[in-house]
């Protein structure tokens, strides 16, 4: 039996809108320029410094996965094969901008200004990794999927209060897209106008859970519609596409004209984290090469080299700069003095409260024995 | 000096802070145009301007999210949840992140928001709005939270507390909000965080109570003294932290002592401040410490607060059973 005849359709409705969610590139995975009229102006020095921060941050991740096995590092959740979604979208950026990261986006805060010392003390567990220097505009990496996108959202809207040039920029995953929270965080952007930029890198999976079981939208771009944000989904394995979304959401958001979503279609090659998380449970090394052949370093190596830009001999050269930099970092984390009870308890109020005072004198006593 | 009801003095307190600091800033759902479901904001928003005192979406997640937000651009922001039995939609952004923003920076940033809302039962409001749920609040560190009793204090406690660069829980009785006028400084003044107040010297019983439960002990402070029972009242108006030097010294004085809460038995601070008391009289009690607290179920029905609820009769009850013990 034909379907009754229906004034209205919803089906028809949506697949509409979603169609209208084209994924935005400009460089192919051949390192092929397909959408010549997008390119963004970046400099010669600007493109190979944008390469010198992902080829470090590859070295960066070998190394801290290294680093976290032999138990020199604590917590650290893998970030290869997301170079292009964290850097290119950082350096869009302006100093004065402030970055609200989650777990995986310490690379951000490392191009940011955090000394790559404190980034690993951050893993280790120790108070001082969290002491950012002045003028490093940022957040420490949020635990809590989702507290990240309802701050950033505050810190927005204090930015556009102070009349600043400048924007909040926040991250968060594919799985996290379902917390209320990042639903409440650019809805409220959105309402008051303020300059944030909000990015989901889909990496594909929430540590075993594919994108599907989260949403039936077909995007998370699209998302946005539900608060009026102007809302793109990019390759985020295409350096130059993330830059160049990313750079107009700023200028948008100086501009007075409020939130951008930029949805980051990229994978993590490695376990979601340290912690035990074995991605061979639930994806296959068929999907894990076929990501691999979309490597955001192999494409704009590619495009680098034709341009006469890189060589193989710059890269080894800048891999073995990283490695010596990290070695020596890890080793200033290793020899940063231990922390104290007393320390954490002077950390936790301006004016410290009678039980604590009392706390302190007891554990004084103890730490000075 | 003026007279004044409790919610008059709150609104006076925000006035004066939002003169002094450029940077204080109110905000919540219907504290603008509209001055707040209780009118504690009031003419704010026309006085200072719609920058200063402004109407947020309906999420108090975000809300006081967007409180924490403002922080990092030197803002002092007085957040308004519009009833604390909401604070369940903001507990990460409340305990999860406000609480601990110093500490987790390593003392680096601080988060000098005040967070304010209307609890307390008694005047038959619907579903979630009166629950005493300030039992959540004191169990977690990095919190000051204060419950003032009446006017005066009520407004050099908020004055104080949007001074404070801790971040503050501020929770304010609805049953008391109306239900009497005081005298109250026209000046601006502060009363001290953590510090509590004797509302009436005694020597027989120490009688140690906040929020509605002040009222309720000095009433029933006053019917033991038609039996020559004399009875210490004394008002935490802070429960985290607790001044238990001022309960220490009553104690030792009076060597008894009930703790009166309106929040349920398992809830509240009234535990804790009986362990404390515990381990810092024992050898003074004449008779264990005892409680007066709501029965342990949920916030009863309407119909059923005026059953459910403790008032003077209980306090009196628990009061000659310390002094009988």
């Amino acid at each position: 039996m034909a379907p009754k005849k229906k004034g209205f359709d919803p089906v028809k409705t949506l697949n509409e809108i979603e169609s209208k969610f084209e994924m935005y590139q400009i460089l192919d995975k051949e390192g092929n320029v397909i959408n010549e009229g997008e390119m963004p102006e970046l400099s010669d020095d600007e493109l190979v410094e944008m390469m010198t921060r992902m080829v470090w941050t590859r070295v960066l991740d070998q190394r801290s996965i290294s680093l976290s096995r032999q138990g020199r590092l604590g917590f650290y959740a893998p970030t290869a094969g997301q170079e292009a979604s964290q850097l290119a979208s950082h350096y869009a950026l302006e100093k004065s901008d402030y970055v609200v990261p989650s777990y995986r986006d310490v690379p951000q805060l490392i191009w940011h200004g955090l000394p790559l010392t404190k980034a690993f003390l951050f893993s280790k567990g120790h108070f001082v990794g969290n002491q950012f220097p002045e003028g490093v505009n940022a957040l420490s990496p949020q635990i809590i999927i989702g507290a990240n996108y309802v701050q950033a959202a505050g810190v927005a809207i204090g930015i556009k209060k102070r009349s600043k040039d400048a924007v909040a920029i926040t991250y968060i995953g594919d799985g996290g897209s379902s917390q209320g929270d990042f639903y409440e965080g650019f809805n409220y952007a959105s309402a008051f106008k303020a300059p944030a930029i909000f990015v989901v890198q889909n990496n594909q999976y929430a540590i075993s859970t594919p994108q599907e079981l989260q949403t039936a939208a077909q995007t998370f771009a699209q998302k946005g519609l539900a608060a009026g944000v102007p809302s793109i989904q990019v390759d985020g394995m295409d350096p130059l596409a993330v830059y160049k979304v990313t750079k107009e959401a700023r200028e948008r958001a100086t501009a007075g004209e409020g939130p951008t979503i930029i949805e980051t279609v990229t994978y993590r090659y490695g376990p979601h984290t340290m912690a035990g998380d074995d991605p061979t449970r639930y994806r296959t090394s068929d999907e894990d090469s076929d990501w691999e052949k979309k490597d955001p370093l192999v494409r704009f190596r590619k495009f680098l080299e034709d341009k006469n830009l890189w060589n193989e001999e710059k890269e080894n050269e800048l891999m073995e700069e990283a490695k010596e930099e990290i070695k020596k970092a890890i080793k200033e984390a290793d020899n940063t003095e231990k922390q104290t009870v007393t320390q954490l308890m002077e950390n936790m109020y301006d004016e410290m409260p009678a039980n604590l005072k009392e706390q302190h004198e007891v554990y004084k006593a103890k730490e000075s024995k | 000096m003026a007279e004044l009801t409790m919610i008059q003095a709150i609104t006076e307190a925000m006035a004066t802070e939002l003169k002094n600091d450029e940077n204080v800033l109110v905000l919540g759902e219907d504290v603008g145009a509209y001055g707040g479901v209780f009118r504690a904001t009031e003419g704010l928003q026309k006085e200072f301007g719609e920058d200063r005192v402004f109407d947020t979406p309906l999420a108090e997640s975000a809300l006081v999210s967007l409180g924490l937000g403002l922080t990092l651009e030197d803002f002092r922001p007085v957040v308004e949840i519009q009833f604390f039995g909401f604070v369940f939609e903001a507990m990460d952004g409340v305990a999860g992140q406000i609480a601990r923003h110093r500490a987790r920076s390593g003392g680096t940033k601080e988060a000098p928001i005040l967070i304010r809302a209307p609890f307390g039962g008694g005047v038959h409001t619907p579903e979630l709005h009166p629950d005493s749920l300030e039992g959540l609040m004191a169990q977690t560190p990095g919190l000051k939270v204060v419950i003032p009793s009446n006017p005066a204090d009520a407004k050099g406690l908020l004055i104080e507390a949007i001074r404070s660069n801790d971040p503050v829980v501020f929770l304010e009785h609805m049953k008391l909000y109306r239900s009497f006028r005081e005298d109250v400084p026209e000046e601006e003044y502060t009363v001290e965080l953590g510090k509590a107040s004797v509302k009436r010297e005694g020597e027989d019983v120490s009688l140690i109570a906040y929020g509605a439960m002040v009222q309720e002990a000095i009433k029933a402070a006053d019917a033991l003294a038609e039996e020559d029972i004399s009875a210490e009242v004394i008002d935490l108006r802070t429960v985290s932290p607790i001044d238990y030097e001022t309960l220490v010294e009553s104690v030792k004085k009076t060597n008894r002592a009930v703790v009166i809460q309106e929040a349920q038995r398992q809830a509240g601070v009234g535990g804790q401040v009986v362990a404390e008391l515990s381990e810092r009289t024992i050898l003074s009690l004449e008779a264990p410490i005892k409680r007066v607290t709501a029965p342990d179920t949920v916030y009863p029905f309407t119909q059923a607060e005026d059953i459910w609820l403790p008032n003077k009769d209980d306090i009196i009850e628990r009061a000659k059973e310390v002094i009988d013990f």
